[in-house]
């Protein structure tokens, strides 16, 4: 029916430009309401909270902050004794050098690709490349039991058990290896494109390497290490498996998001809980997304048009 | 607070061994200067990758050869297993239909409201909202979803938006996370809500791209609608649909926030990912967890394949 419509309009309209704008908002609003619904929620007193829909609230308000205080410091619950505060700071304090460590090493090893010729540059390209697809799952078990028992061949032990299993380092250190294949092949893609002619009259002035990566390239990949660090930040803060498998489920280590999965499945006054908690782990994503949406598009772009 | 130290101290140690490494390796001239950068560069990145990466792959591979402490080998029998086991066939059964309709989906879908928004006033507004979702983790969606499929007994406010739209048209409400096979597509929607603004967003960027010349030329030779569509739009995002589509495979394999949060893997709804995750950790079965592992990584390399192939045509051109 659509393309009826369209036939009576020129130029390269597909769907009449009202009847998309129409299905445009509709699916908009749907896709809205979801996240709606756990915010008016996550505001709703324990009294109304499975008696009364969402929606229904919204018409007659009794809404209250107290969810966010007790599941922030606490309520008393088992669950929940001492809040998910110190799990929002282990968040941060997992997410920040998880970012950094594995950007900056691919940056280098993207410009090494890019600007050093060397044999085999294509070869590992190739492979970093391939690599990126690989299922964590391939990895976990023994990456996991280098950090706890080192290595072995037989019984001669070939590396030390690193001891780091249950440390801030034992999350840090699973996140770097695991960005690396993507990160290098998306900043290579930024840095290959740099002009050829600036890298070859810095090298005819006498500067090495070290020098044009520091004054040349990273000033001017800039926005594209932006783009890229932004896609690391989420998927640190955002992920479950790596931090499940390396940070035990305790307050000293372990992230928001494993807390909050570890929230669900109670029930009654629990939703209170989950609603809240469940707002207070998206909401720094959400604002990164929000604030920073420019360089987001950029870097999902850079990976993906070909 | 302590742990904010610890976060600060690496980092400053890092960016303090990197400055002095350069400054050391930077005064080097002659010959060596060049594989000396070249090492400094590249080694610690292919260090990671070979110690977290690739010998962790070779190593699971023997693993699924072992038993659960991979200490003796087994032979084959992880894999006779899987054969035999009939919770593994419906595991496997759920992850086909996982990585065909989820991509179906999200590439369709994309594609859809590429379409459209191209025609959109202001499309701005909604293209953020409905992008809005892939920002989120698939835990924090799964609580989201949970709330709309919540389920309360017949005689009680049902509070779930589900739950309600269906009683509006007159049907009975179920607990949806329990009713098979139903279960399942619920979870995959709740992929397709996180993701589809992936493929709407690098599908609007192809169809931008398509010079308005050839449009308007084949509109001129009377091409409209759909014909236009089929004939000149499409063939010239064909490739990054085909990128949106192998993503959305992947994606989809690797699938195990959204069925652990959700149901746990129980109810018929469990996949790969999470079976995996389950015997490794909670059946503490290193063998058969590993095969899972192998399984899930023989999936993804027909795309590793086709992936390596175009990214080669690619860089001849």
């Amino acid at each position: 029916m659509a393309a009826k419509v369209a036939e009576h309009t020129p130029g390269r309209k597909i769907f009449s430009s009202k009847i998309a704008t129409t299905v445009v908002w509709a699916i908009t609003i749907l896709w809205t309401i979801p996240t709606m619904g756990l915010f008016v929620t996550s505001f709703k007193t324990d009294k109304y909270i499975l008696g009364e829909a969402w929606w229904n609230s919204l018409l007659h308000p009794h809404f209250t902050f107290a969810n966010y205080h007790n599941v922030l410091l606490g309520d008393g619950t088992e669950s929940l004794s001492t809040g998910v505060l110190p799990y929002f700071i282990n968040s941060i304090v997992i997410t920040i050098p998880a970012t950094i460590f594995p950007i900056v090493i691919a940056t280098m090893a993207a410009y090494a690709l890019a600007w050093i010729n060397f044999r085999g540059s294509d070869f590992l390209f190739f492979a970093i490349f391939a690599l990126q697809i690989v299922p964590l799952q391939m990895s976990l078990v023994p990456l996991l039991s280098l950090f706890t028992g080192g290595a072995h061949i037989g019984s001669i032990p070939v590396f030390p058990a690193l001891g780091i299993a249950g440390d801030f380092a034992g999350i840090w250190l699973p996140h770097t290896m695991f960005a690396l294949p993507l990160a290098i092949y998306l900043l290579h893609n930024f840095i290959a494109g740099l002009p050829r002619d600036l890298m070859e009259a810095a090298h005819v002035d006498g500067a090495n390497h070290f020098m044009v990566f520091r004054r040349i390239v990273l000033p001017l990949a800039v926005p594209g290490i932006a783009s890229i660090a932004i896609f690391q930040f989420l998927w640190v803060w955002n992920d479950l498996l790596v931090a499940l498998t390396f940070a035990s489920g305790t307050e000293e280590v372990a992230p928001l998001n494993s807390k909050l999965a570890s929230l669900v499945g109670q029930y009654g006054s629990g939703y209170t809980q989950l609603s809240a908690g469940a707002f207070i782990t998206i909401a720094i994503p959400l604002i990164v997304f929000f604030s920073l949406q420019r360089y987001f598009v950029r870097g999902l772009l850079a990976g993906s048009v070909k | 607070m302590p742990k904010f130290a610890s976060a600060i101290t690496s980092i400053v140690v890092f960016f303090t061994f990197l400055g002095i490494l350069f400054a050391i390796a930077g005064r080097v001239n002659g010959k060596k200067s060049r594989p000396i950068a070249l090492a400094i560069f590249l080694l610690p990145a292919l260090v990671l990758i070979l110690a977290g990466l690739v010998i962790p792959a070779f190593r699971t591979i023997l693993f699924s050869f072992m038993n659960p402490d991979s200490n003796a080998w087994v032979g084959i029998a992880n894999y006779k297993w899987m054969v035999a086991d009939p919770n593994v066939k419906i595991i496997m059964i759920n992850t086909i239909l996982w990585i065909i309709v989820v991509p179906l989906f999200t590439a369709g879908l994309g594609l859809l409201l590429a379409i459209m928004l191209d025609r959109t006033k202001h499309e701005s507004i909604p293209k953020s909202l409905l992008f809005m979702p892939m920002a989120i983790s698939f835990v924090g969606a799964s609580i989201i979803f949970k709330f709309v499929y919540e389920y309360q007994e017949p005689d009680e406010v049902q509070i779930g938006l589900l739950s309600t739209i269906v009683k509006f048209f007159g049907a009975t409400p179920k607990d949806w996370m329990l009713s098979k096979p139903l279960n399942t597509f619920l979870l995959m929607i709740i992929y397709v809500w996180t993701q589809m603004g992936f493929g709407m967003v690098i599908l609007s960027a192809a169809i931008k791209a398509v010079p308005s010349e050839i449009v308007e030329a084949s509109a001129l030779d009377g091409a409209h609608g759909w014909r236009l569509f089929r004939n000149i739009t499409f063939p010239m995002v064909k490739g990054t649909f085909i990128v949106v589509l192998a993503t959305g495979v992947v994606g989809a394999l690797k699938v195990f926030d959204i069925v652990r949060t959700m149901t746990g893997g129980n109810f018929g709804t469990n996949v790969l990912a999470n079976e995996m995750y389950s015997q490794v950790f909670v059946q503490f079965d290193q063998g058969k967890g590993s095969a899972l592992a192998v399984i899930l990584f023989l999936l993804v390399t027909p795309i590793l394949i086709y992936n390596i192939r175009s990214l080669r045509r690619e860089r001849t051109h």
